[in-house]
């Protein structure tokens, strides 16, 4: 995108956001350090791309509204994803997000079309939506610089998915279609030394994020997953790092499409973060997301992640 | 797997070294020895003038932080927030004036407003330009003060 159309973004949306009387106060007033407020996760949680943080969307503080609204597009190899969805934060304590994800199977559902002869399953795309609610329950990950103690929220995702065609074979796997995780994330801004870090520890049952649904037979249990964010501040406006996040692997003793078929792996990324003004940030990231249905497409998929926000 | 777990590993342990770092560094401003490298960093006190002059002219221009120094002794503000800048970058200064819950005693200041002079401070320090991480450095030895500071929700 040229400069000076992101500079009109950032020129003209505090303006658009500030004619909507209820948030005209928050919008002018921004309470929030630029990017204290993180980026948007492809859950739509406020945090880092792939893991929510303690943080809350947007710039209101104190007593005031923030929201975000983003848009997502993961490209690796062989598959694709989109995400697009909406934050709004009270108080810089509640945070209420909306987010919708649409996967693109890329060969797999080509290849599943052949094997069972049923050409529905071509172009297969897998979607869910997820709501998402988040409460900041102690600390400031900012200003209390001279502390150890980091900002704490908890939070659940509630997602639904919807698989298409695909939606019986995963019953028959043993897996639901919406499931709900909850999560403790701890975020630190250790200010002097420029750097963020940020843990949350996730229970889920989710497969490949919620995508192939949730558990499955004998496998059908809430495990805990760790996902740690580390992020260097290289100016204001600037922040890079990466992200690693655990992920259950409850489908790997399923044999329909061969031993391990369905296996999956951890997630990271490294990503770089811009936000020239406070009304608008993009994240570009390389991430790395491991097999993915490894019994039709064997290699790795790594790739892009394109991420553009608006925020108040 | 092995790759992506590696990477994990190497992150914890860039956490964990971070976080020795910064133990390190509040441990030496308690220490008897000085440190007065930050306030080098700033200009010492001919830098922490020129950065409070502009500082303030900032202020009264921000409408957000008009309404809380238009009226006060800015003469009198300035150099308290030198000698403040000063003795917490470990300069040769000794602030003596009331304590600065006392000293806020006076307005209503919420989070909102400390953040928004913090961003006038940043804009001050970039005008300055002071670098990045000494402007962090600085800041990350302020912002405690909000507890002191911040008297409304």
């Amino acid at each position: 995108m040229p400069l000076h159309r992101l500079a009109l973004a950032c020129a003209v949306l505090p303006l658009a956001l500030a004619s909507a009387p209820a948030l005209a106060q928050s919008s002018m007033h921004s309470g929030k350090l630029l990017l204290t407020g993180g980026v948007s996760s492809i859950d739509g949680a406020a945090g880092g791309g792939l893991t929510p943080w303690a943080v809350t969307g947007g710039y209101g503080t104190a007593g005031e509204f923030g929201g975000s609204a983003f848009a997502t597009r993961v490209k690796t190899q062989d598959y694709g994803l989109t995400g697009y969805g909406v934050a709004i934060a009270w108080d810089d304590r509640f945070e209420l997000s909306l987010a919708h994800q649409d996967f693109d199977t890329g060969p797999v559902g080509g290849a599943l079309a052949g094997v069972l002869g049923d050409p529905s399953f071509n172009d297969l795309r897998l979607k869910q939506d997820i709501v998402g609610l988040k409460v900041r329950v102690a600390g400031d990950a900012v200003l209390d610089s001279d502390r150890w103690m980091p900002q704490v929220a908890v939070g659940l995702q509630h997602k639904k998915a919807h698989a298409g065609p695909l939606a019986d074979v995963l019953t028959a796997f043993g897996a639901k279609d919406s499931g709900t995780d909850l999560y403790v994330s701890a975020t630190k801004l250790f200010l002097g030394q420029g750097v963020l870090v940020n843990l949350t520890l996730r229970a889920t049952k989710a497969n490949q994020n919620g995508l192939l649904g949730f558990g499955a037979t004998d496998h059908d249990r809430y495990r805990v997953q760790p996902e740690l964010s580390l992020a260097y501040l290289f100016s204001k406006r600037i922040a890079a790092g990466i992200e690693y996040r655990a992920k259950p692997d409850n489908l790997r003793d399923n044999s329909a499409l061969g031993a391990g078929a369905l296996k999956e792996d951890d997630w990271a990324d490294l990503f770089v973060a811009w936000a020239p003004c406070k009304s608008f940030s993009l994240t570009a990231a390389y991430v790395d997301l491991g097999k993915i249905v490894p019994g039709v497409v064997t290699r790795r998929q790594t790739g892009a992640y394109v991420s553009a926000q608006i925020a108040f | 797997m092995t790759r992506t777990l590696s990477l994990c590993a190497r992150a914890l342990l860039l956490g964990a070294a971070i976080a020795a770092g910064s133990a390190q560094a509040q441990s030496t401003n308690t220490a008897t020895q000085i440190d007065d490298a930050l306030y080098r960093q700033l200009g010492a006190q001919p830098g922490l003038v020129k950065l409070v002059d502009d500082f303030m002219v900032r202020l009264l221009a921000d409408p957000r932080m008009n309404p809380f120094f238009k009226d006060v002794d800015q003469a009198h503000v300035k150099a308290e927030l030198v000698t403040q800048f000063c003795q917490v970058s470990g300069g040769p200064c000794q602030r003596k004036g009331p304590d600065m819950k006392q000293a806020h005693a006076g307005m209503d200041i919420n989070k909102n407003n400390f953040n928004a002079l913090v961003e006038v401070l940043q804009q001050a320090m970039d005008a300055q330009g002071i670098a990045f991480t000494a402007q962090n450095k600085l800041l990350a030895l302020l912002a405690p003060m909000h507890r002191d500071i911040i008297n409304t929700p």
